[in-house]
């Protein structure tokens, strides 16, 4: 019971970046690999703020979100659509994009070295424990976890109620027929793309809450919001929290049954299981 | 007996019925031309025959034995080649190394000299000889669809696919185009000809046949089809308007 | 069959080698560790872009096969000759590649990366656990070659993996599977329908890389004395691949190689003087494949060769 309640927490925060990614690669088709850089970066601005202002993440998200927003939009519109405009398929951008963002990342991570150094970060905040079904935990833990599932409701009601959340889904499903019917497929791209870095900056900060982050971190996040986003299948919102729940379950599961080391390898052993069995996604139908 | 044959074939895609019990035979050295209205399921049919999607139902047979359910690499193996609706070429090669990659990998397989000669053989016979050493990037549209012709030629297949080869070729290259597939009828070869050019069905096609949302409507000779009420209200609408 | 200009390619690519072969007799000091370091990205380099050149499918995974390369090594060469071991490594790394390969190269490219790069992170934590369980934690690899260094023959080793290599490449961009690859690499879609059985094709090929990186870990191992997992796996090796073959030129053979010499040495360079520079390094490096040298050193040579001989 411990372990399948700290998990949910765990995934609830995962679901929220993994959210962040989806927006990225299902509607403005970056693969984005510095996707983990922005979420350590997040965390880094909330740990800041707590040090040096005793603000609380949970208030600082509120600056973080559109500071983010505009750094991503940037990182589309100078480095990611000359990539778009150049290539000549899908292939090509594919291959591209994972380039640049690679490169993005290690410049991220470097430039967080310098300005940080490469020391572990934390911070106590909100770490007294709540009792339920007789298991203490973080308080932390538990309203970063609501803080995320309200964000992933709220993103959930928009794309799925909104005229600018129809037109993205529409984009997602068929960049060539949302065209078609007059969606401004290169705007609202580089705004999914923005969005998307908002919320994996914000999750950043959440997980910063209750998690020891440091500057090259990033990297694993990001592997886990890709498994993520692959088990649940791209662009479907539905699969990618159920995915998330699951990997926060099955890795706590296998950190504290077998072994703290073997977190990514389960995610990887899950991620081989949806690979060979669900290609599509564990709601996709049929085969790839 | 018939080299190809379709039973009760049945494509659907979520709810959409594109092929619905469709079927047809082909007889060795027949050319059938495969017509009907646009979205009627002609071009579907095509990709089912050759692998490129998989059947809901029914079944195709190449000389007897099944074929549905291969992937398409066994499928052009066995001897099914074909063109592409939007011609497909290789960028990065020659135009003689588009048409050795058909040669190396079809359903005859070669290799070195004799894959070359092979594929300087079938740039003879589509009229791009000494065109070989160009990049594809260098050649008009009909060109383009020549080479394509020629790699899938190189590979010997029983059976040859093509879609929609004439469309969008100017009235000079037409001409041109229906002057090439029928002599390669008239070296016998078994082709499949998905066509919306009725001039060329008219003189290429020794049948017909007419599909009409995925299902066939009528079958015979080209005259006979192309004057039965069901396909002429098919093209033309329901109404008399 | 041989051409006259094959045997040409051949006779200079054998002296080159044989000239490189020299090197310890100048200096067993600063310089043989760069030419060491020079003939692994080599070796490592080419058999990448074997694979990733014609397919376009991105692998992080070399350090993956290297660090199991030098486990092999690390595990059994008190029992067995070091000269056994690097096929013995290089039979794992192949098997390994196939089996990874069986499950995500049939899938699209993204996948496939995404998997290379966890891959070696995956295998290390596997290793350590295993390591805990048993209750020991890294492996001691004292090899010694009588009169000769180890560096030297470490050296030597990687010059001879390096000519199978370049050997292995020349001669599968003449077979039918390098022809099939490069028909992959163009369209996936017209491969099928030719005849190709695409799946196949670049599992086999992906199955070279991974050898060839398991056989040059094997190789490495006693170059470390003792080798703990957070070294042999350190997934740098694999972005350092990838950027010395892509800077270099996947598309041809020798492509890489014009990557891994100016590479190395400015590696080498940073990390003497900006230790903590680089990651900035690697990161600047995509940036630059990317935006600046798409096609790397041999594009921009090739098409500088074209300006001059189309000037006329």
């Amino acid at each position: 019971m411990d372990i399948l309640i700290t998990g949910l927490l765990l995934g609830g925060t995962y679901a929220l970046i993994a959210m962040g990614l989806n927006l990225q690669y299902g509607i403005a088709r970056i693969m984005n690999l510095a996707n983990g850089e922005i979420l350590v970066a997040g965390g880094f601005a909330a740990f800041w703020m707590y040090t040096a202002g005793q603000t609380s993440p949970y208030l600082t998200i509120f600056v973080l979100a559109p500071v983010a927003f505009a750094v991503n939009w940037l990182i589309y519109v100078v480095m990611l659509r000359p990539l778009v405009k150049r290539a000549k398929s899908r292939g090509q951008l594919e291959v591209d994009a994972i380039l640049s963002t690679f490169g993005l990342s290690f410049v991220g991570v470097g430039l967080m070295l310098a300005a940080f150094g490469g020391d572990y970060f934390n911070y106590s905040y909100l770490a007294t424990p709540v009792t339920i079904f007789g298991d203490n935990f973080g308080l932390n833990r538990i309203a970063s976890f609501i803080a995320a599932a309200i964000l992933c409701a709220a993103l959930y009601l928009w794309l799925n109620r909104s005229r600018a959340g129809m037109s993205i889904r529409a984009i997602a499903v068929s960049p060539e027929s949302a065209r078609l019917v007059g969606i401004d497929v290169a705007r609202l791209s580089a705004f999914a793309f923005a969005l998307g870095g908002a919320v994996t900056a914000v999750g950043g900060a959440l997980l910063s809450a209750y998690l020891t982050l440091d500057a090259s971190t990033g990297v694993i996040f990001t592997l886990k919001a890709l498994i993520i986003v692959i088990m649940g299948g791209v662009g479907d919102v539905r699969g990618t929290i159920v995915a998330a729940l699951l990997l926060g379950v099955i890795e706590t599961l296998v950190a504290s049954l077998i072994d703290p080391g073997l977190t990514l390898a389960a995610a990887y052993a899950l991620f081989i299981l949806i690979l060979l069995f669900r290609p599509r996604g564990l709601f996709g139908r049929g085969a790839a | 007996m018939s080299i190809l044959s379709l039973r009760n074939v049945t494509k659907r895609f979520g709810g959409l019925v594109a092929v619905n019990d469709f079927g047809f035979e082909v007889e060795e050295h027949m050319v059938l031309g495969l017509i009907g209205p646009n979205g009627s399921g002609k071009s579907t049919t095509l990709n089912l025959i050759s692998g490129a999607l998989p059947l809901t139902d029914g079944q195709i047979m190449l000389e007897g034995r099944p074929i549905s359910g291969l992937p398409p690499q066994d499928i052009a193996r066995l001897g099914v080649a074909r063109t592409f609706q939007l011609v497909r070429l290789l960028p990065s090669m020659t135009v003689l190394e588009n048409v050795i990659a058909g040669a190396v990998f079809g359903h005859r397989r070669r290799w070195g000299p004799e894959a070359r000669a092979k594929a300087e053989a079938m740039l003879d016979k589509v009229g791009l000889s000494g065109k070989g050493g160009l990049r594809v990037g260098q050649l008009t549209y009909i060109d383009t669809k020549r080479v394509e012709l020629a790699r899938v030629l190189a590979g010997d297949p029983k059976v040859l696919l093509l879609d929609e080869w004439l469309a969008g070729l100017n009235p000079t290259e037409l001409q041109t185009g229906i002057r090439l597939i029928r002599a390669l009828r008239d070296e016998g070869r078994t082709i499949i000809l998905v066509e919306h050019v009725m001039d060329a069905i008219r003189s290429l096609s020794d049948r017909c046949v007419v599909m009409a949302s995925g299902a066939r409507i009528a079958e015979g000779t080209p005259k006979e089809v192309l004057e039965h009420p069901d396909v002429i209200r098919a093209y033309l609408g329901d109404d008399d308007a | 069959m041989m051409s006259t200009t094959d045997i040409r390619t051949i006779a200079i690519a054998a002296v080159a080698i044989g000239v490189c072969a020299l090197l310890p007799l100048v200096d067993q000091g600063y310089w043989l560790s760069i030419g060491v370091s020079i003939a692994m990205f080599t070796v490592l380099a080419t058999s990448w872009a074997l694979f990733s050149g014609p397919t376009h499918y991105i692998s992080l995974a070399t350090a993956a096969f290297f660090g199991i390369g030098t486990y092999v090594t690390g595990s059994f060469y008190e029992s067995v000759s070091f000269w056994l071991l690097l096929p013995a490594a290089a039979i794992v790394g192949g098997l390994l590649a196939g089996i990874v390969g069986l499950a995500t190269l049939r899938l699209s490219g993204v996948y496939f990366v995404i998997f290379t790069l966890g891959l070696a992170e995956l295998v290390r934590q596997v290793i350590t656990w295993a390591q805990n369980m048993t209750g020991h934690r890294g492996t001691y690899v004292l090899l010694d070659f009588g009169s000769r260094s180890v560096e030297e023959v470490i050296y030597w080793t990687l010059l001879g993996l390096a000519a199978i290599v370049y050997l292995a490449g020349w001669l599968i961009g003449r077979s039918r599977l390098g022809f099939a690859l490069r028909i992959i690499g163009d369209d996936e879609e017209v491969a099928r329908h030719s005849g190709i059985n695409t799946a196949r094709a670049k599992v086999l090929l992906f199955m070279v890389p991974g050898a060839v990186a398991a056989a040059t870990g094997a190789a490495l191992a006693p170059r470390y004395v003792y080798i703990e997992p957070a070294l042999a796996f350190t997934p740098l090796l694999s972005f350092q691949v990838v950027i010395m073959a892509l800077l270099g030129g996947a598309g041809r053979l020798w492509g890489p190689l014009v990557g891994v010499i100016p590479f190395t040495l400015l590696w080498e360079v940073i990390s003497a003087t900006f230790p903590n520079q680089t990651t900035l390094l690697l990161g600047a490096a995509f940036l630059v494949i990317v935006y600046v040298l798409p096609r790397g050193f041999v594009g921009l040579l090739e098409r500088a060769r074209a300006r001059a001989g189309g000037g006329a």
